[in-house]
């Protein structure tokens, strides 16, 4: 059993304790969380691990939600739907439902992965965009009452404005309306208005929704979500500056360091969910493999493939992106070495062994500072986070004819699928193309329309493309076999 | 420019104290004078970052002994910028900076009859006048802020840096969210005429309030003073911008003879007001028009790259501009109508002024370190260190008033 961390009892569940209409009888009586208290109960190293891993899975979706551009509509959707499966959290009025073991699971899931994000800018940053997207899905999900009781629970320093303020600058506050003037009077006399800095809601104020004056915004209360997100946003954006700390403090205990370093590496990679990219259990390559193995790489593998073995060499950040990807595959680093060596077939091996040994060595993670690198995700191809990286996704940056030779030419892609391909490609969704794609090279083995990598799922990382392709080959030749033997 | 210009010029008549307070809100150095990015451009282009100095004398020493042509202030780090190199790169992060903007007249080309490029006359700075009375009502009376201190850019535009607390501490995401609230007019060469800011037909209250301003600058500055619209292609542009439904009545009075801005604006009034008794609905779009017209000709134009992120360097107060020889000294926004760039003193005159003192006074030629204020800068020198002392003074009285209740409310974080 795990401490998960020793605080003091929160005050609310004593004075509650009793049963009454707000709480529900609740220990949170709210399905909506700003996690202001750490958990201070007992879990397994299980549990701990779980509901982390469960949460990752949602976050995980979020991110390649935005990274494929959906609409809030669709990123709402698809949040639902994982959170469901995977996150279950139902409105204080739901029967027949553990609600408060729903509630510690989220509060859980939250505090472990705060403690696996906190450790760098670029994890703190990613994490938090992603917990406010999944914050506002919830919030949009809830009903008025919840919203209110929620809203009220907290204080979140506005200022209602009194009538008599109100009317002062009726005119100023009235231009928002729209409609006939019967309509509009009735709509202004409901509406009740807030106050606060303008800082504290720029988004109000970059589309000038809100009437300004001295510095305060006049936030009408049905853009009060804008407050409250502003505020999820500014608080665990402190917290995990806090956290980030005291983090040293807690690499003592080694129980959850593997778990939290795994967590976050998994989110760094950009896997979505039950992709991993640990190699331990994965069977070896070798260079000569390659070859064959190509077949079954995304587009911009095959690309870079196609490019390598033709020039007999390739500029570095191809060699960086392809290189990672190979190395996540399952090639080691000496059969690394001897693929590099046996494809740059124009330089001597001293001009090899000058210029290119050292990086490969490097990105092996064996020189220099020594970082295990992983390979790149979709996202981090299409978003580079340094704007002088090169790297390639063909959906992307290729020229439209070039793609659409490259796609005739790797996958004997034709007719109307290549022209649906492509019409996803000049709307710009890169990640639907590949997915599609996809799709129509494996229908031989069974995959339909709209079931992606599996289960909907959509590309998020080349490893994750090759991968689950080498597993229906795998899997399609057992059957085969099998009916062998039954013949 | 001489060579012992810029050496005379650092070591006599810069004032180096006034720009220190004005950056540092006090009187002993704080983080916002010693983390402060200094950028100095020296002579054959090189161009030196990341410089920074523990006081005001340091800060003079290193301009005398470098002597940039020019230089620029850049935001407060999270660390000393010129001990960057040993910092960790998560250390050494921007943090504060003054909301600053710039307009400047090229954004205005397309409606300037007198000049063009680089060139300005005291006609154009009207412009630039225009601008400055809107913007500088607009910040005060709708974002609360009261330390504006304007700039003269030393050509053809102008500086504004807010020094208020809170502006100061703006993320950039802020920054953002503010200059999309006042940028208006869309600068770009692809953005299309129309203005585009209604919503539900009404203009957002920022403009609103502005209105009656514009409409005053409108008629003396486009129609009088520039006859903007005297030009076919320009009436032709104006027409664009009408209802359909006017245009061939406007085009066909306009087409022959020569009628001035006034005699063509007081036309579409004319023809405006024919509607109000036909068809209110087409009165009320034609009416929409011809405030977008207004407010799109008059409206501000502002550099918004420049405001947006904290680590923008721009050009320090009291430089030289290297084309104009002039000092870029402040302007009282009250008085922007009367600014002449044309009268703003240049490096050459403010020397010449000292070597007069000296023959004038019987005493031995001696270095006084605060010169300016026997020249024609001193006037402007006198208005940054008034401005200083309101700063002072509020910084007095925060680092005095606990920051209890009120500054909870004020930003919300109840830590």
């Amino acid at each position: 059993m795990l401490k998960a961390r020793t605080v003091r009892k929160p005050t609310n569940v004593e004075e509650k304790s009793s049963f009454d209409e707000h709480t529900f009888g609740l220990e949170y009586p709210h399905r909506l969380n700003f996690y202001d208290r750490p958990p201070a109960f007992d879990v397994t190293l299980e549990e701990f691990e779980t509901a982390a891993l469960d949460r990752l899975r949602v976050l995980a979706e979020i991110e390649s939600s935005a990274v494929r551009g959906r609409s809030w509509e669709e990123t709402k959707s698809v949040t639902g739907e994982h959170c469901n499966k995977y996150l279950p959290l139902h409105s204080s009025t739901a029967k027949y439902i553990d609600r408060d073991a729903e509630r510690r699971k989220d509060i859980l899931g939250h505090f472990v992965l705060r403690l696996a994000f906190s450790r760098s800018d670029e994890l703190r940053q990613r994490f938090l965009k992603a917990e406010l997207t999944l914050f506002k899905v919830r919030y949009d999900d809830s009903d008025m009452g919840e919203r209110e009781a929620f809203s009220e629970s907290r204080n979140f320093n506005w200022v209602k404005v009194d009538d008599e303020e109100k009317k002062a600058i009726r005119s100023q506050l009235f231009s928002v309306y729209s409609g006939p003037k019967a309509t509009r009077e009735a709509l202004f006399k409901q509406e009740t208005y807030l106050k606060v800095r303008w800082t504290r809601v720029p988004d109000l104020v970059s589309h000038r929704k809100v009437f300004l004056k001295g510095g305060w915004a006049y936030v009408p209360s049905r853009e009060q979500s804008s407050i409250i997100f502003q505020e999820f946003e500014s608080h665990l954006e402190q917290a995990l500056l806090l956290t980030a700390k005291s983090l040293p403090r807690l690499d003592e205990d080694t129980r959850l360091d593997p778990i939290l370093t795994n967590l976050s590496k998994g989110f760094l990679a950009g896997v979505a969910s039950g992709w991993n990219d640990d190699q331990t259990d994965k069977d070896h390559i070798t260079a000569d493999m390659i070859d064959s193995l190509s077949k079954h790489f995304p587009l911009c593998m095959q690309h870079l493939h196609f490019k390598l073995t033709k020039d007999r060499h390739l500029p570095h950040f191809g060699r960086l992106q392809y290189g990672l990807f190979l190395k996540v595959l399952g090639l080691p680093i000496d059969e690394a070495i001897a693929f590099w060596r046996r494809s740059f077939s124009k330089i001597t091996d001293d001009e090899f062994n000058k210029k290119y040994k050292y990086n490969i060595r490097h990105s092996y993670g064996l020189e220099g500072r020594k970082a295990n690198y992983s390979a790149l995700s979709c996202s981090q191809i299409l978003i580079p986070s340094n704007k002088d990286s090169n790297w390639v996704c063909p959906y992307k940056h290729f020229a439209h004819e070039n793609l659409s030779t490259a796609l005739a030419a790797r996958y004997q892609l034709a007719g109307t699928d290549l022209s649906e391909v492509m019409a996803t490609v000049k709307a710009g969704h890169p990640h639907v193309a590949c997915t599609r794609v996809f799709e129509i090279t494996h229908a031989a083995q069974g995959i339909k329309k709209g079931e992606g990598i599996g289960g909907g799922e959509s590309v998020t990382h080349p490893n994750q493309y090759a991968a689950v392709s080498i597993e229906l080959e795998k899997a399609s030749s057992g059957t085969k076999t099998e009916a062998m033997v039954v013949d | 420019m001489d060579a012992t210009a810029m050496p005379t010029f650092y070591r006599r008549i810069y004032p180096y104290k006034s720009i220190f307070l004005w950056l540092n809100h006090e009187h002993n150095p704080t983080k916002l004078f010693t983390h402060r990015e200094f950028a100095f451009t020296l002579p054959g282009d090189v161009y030196l970052r990341y410089q920074s100095f523990a006081n005001a004398e340091e800060f003079k020493k290193q301009l005398c002994s470098m002597t940039p042509t020019r230089f620029e202030i850049g935001p407060v780090y999270s660390g000393r910028p010129r001990d960057r190199k040993t910092l960790r790169p998560s250390a050494f992060v921007p943090v504060q900076r003054e909301l600053v903007f710039d307009i400047d007249m090229t954004d205005y080309d397309n409606i300037r009859t007198c000049c063009s490029g680089a060139a300005i006359c005291k006609r154009c700075w009207g412009f630039i006048a225009a601008a400055v009375k809107v913007l500088d009502k607009a910040i005060r009376d709708q974002f609360g802020y009261q330390h504006l201190l304007w700039v003269y850019s030393g050509r053809r535009g102008i500086h504004l840096w807010i020094s208020d607390q809170e502006a100061v501490d703006l993320t950039d995401d802020q920054r953002k969210a503010i200059v999309n609230y006042l940028t208006v007019v869309a600068t770009s060469k692809e953005a299309s005429k129309h203005l585009n800011v209604r919503s539900n037909g009404a203009l957002p209250s920022l403009l609103s309030n502005a209105l009656l301003d514009l409409g005053t600058i409108f008629d003396s500055l486009i129609l009088k003073d520039q006859d903007l619209f005297a030009g076919e292609q320009a009436w032709l542009a104006l027409l664009e911008l009408l209802p359909q439904s006017m245009r061939g009545t406007l085009e066909a009075k306009w087409s022959s003879g020569e009628k001035n801005s006034s005699a063509k604006w007081d036309d579409v009034k004319g023809v405006i007001n024919g509607l109000k008794s036909q068809s209110p609905a087409a009165f009320n779009t034609a009416l929409a028009a011809m405030e977008d017209i207004v407010i799109s000709y008059t409206y501000p134009r502002l550099d918004a790259e420049v405001s947006k992120h904290r680590n923008h360097l721009l050009k320090a107060p009291f430089c030289v501009h290297p084309g104009t020889g002039r000092v870029c000294v402040p302007v009282d926004p009250s008085e922007v109508d009367m600014f002449d760039p044309a009268a703003v003193p240049t490096i050459g005159q403010l020397l010449q002024e000292l070597d007069t003192i000296r023959e004038g006074s019987s005493e031995l030629p001696q270095e006084h370190h605060n010169d300016w204020e026997k020249t024609s800068l001193k006037p402007y020198v006198d208005m940054l260190d008034k401005h200083c002392l309101r700063l002072v003074e509020e910084a007095r009285h925060a680092r005095r008033g606990a920051p209890g209740k009120y500054l909870t409310v004020l930003f919300g974080r109840p830590y």
